[in-house]
């Protein structure tokens, strides 16, 4: 069975979304990702397919290891990546809002 | 709708703008960077230090769900109530730079204000890293939002 690997799938799971974000400020090879994770080796391999086969990961041969980084121009066609900059600051000026509404009631 | 917090990126350069209208008064909104219990509250973040004056500086410290602890912090150069603040902001123990940050804080009506967040890094690379930084963390509370409506409808 060849499921059809889209980003959705790829981003539902909290490991691959943790494998991501471990990867956002530098490129790891699979050991040193593994090594942040409780879970078996072999599990986090094959997260680390199905994000290399949805293009969110990319795999770059240094020497003998193989390293995985974000694949950039696939997050932009995606999903802008500004948009999840934006909604963090979206989110937090929502609440400095809602705060203040209930600050000037109380007064 | 119209988004109400817009991001101003420029492809290649090295700086961003963060723009949002408030429905707030303009003094409501300047407290909310003031006072340190509130700024505690709007950023998630425990603040322990927190002098709003020109020389002076400020330090967050704020706790991760697995209780890491992560420390922020900068120097206040500028400090005009109402109108504007500038400062440094400093991840500490990571590798990004030290940014530059110039907030202008404006009177729309007498119930809306508006804020300007211009944002400078050392180099285009550091903006787009740090660009990134939040999309993981983004899909996560997009994830979590689906999964809250999932759940509403079991």
């Amino acid at each position: 069975m060849n499921l059809r690997r889209d980003v959705f799938q790829a981003i539902a799971d909290p490991t691959r979304r943790a494998i991501l974000l471990l990867l956002a400020s530098q490129a790891m090879t699979a050991g040193a990702i593994a090594a942040n994770f409780d879970t078996a080796r072999p599990t986090v391999s094959k997260h680390l397919q199905i994000l290399t086969e949805c293009e969110l990961l990319q795999q770059q041969q240094n020497g003998r290891e193989i390293y995985y980084h974000l694949n950039v121009l696939k997050m932009k066609e995606v999903d802008d990546f500004i948009e999840p900059f934006r909604q963090m600051w979206d989110d937090r000026f929502n609440k400095l809002e809602a705060i203040m509404k209930n600050y000037k009631t109380e007064k | 709708m119209e988004q109400k917090t817009k991001i101003h990126a420029e492809d290649g350069k090295q700086d961003l703008t963060i723009t949002r209208e408030f429905d707030l008064p303009l003094e409501l909104l300047f407290k909310a960077y003031e006072e340190p219990n509130i700024v505690e509250q709007w950023m998630g973040t425990k603040v322990l230090k927190l002098e709003n004056r020109k020389h002076g500086s400020y330090q967050f410290e704020t706790t991760d769900p697995k209780g890491n602890k992560h420390g922020f912090n900068g120097v206040i150069h500028e400090f005009v109530p109402t109108q504007k603040i500038t400062r440094t902001f400093e991840m500490e123990n990571t590798r990004f730079p030290i940014q530059l940050e110039f907030l202008e804080f404006e009177k729309l009506t007498e119930a809306t204000s508006k804020l300007t967040m211009h944002i400078v890094y050392r180099s285009v690379a550091d903006r787009d890293q740090m660009l990134k930084l939040p999309f993981a963390q983004g899909i996560n509370m997009a994830h979590n939002r689906i999964q809250d409506i999932l759940n509403s409808l079991k």
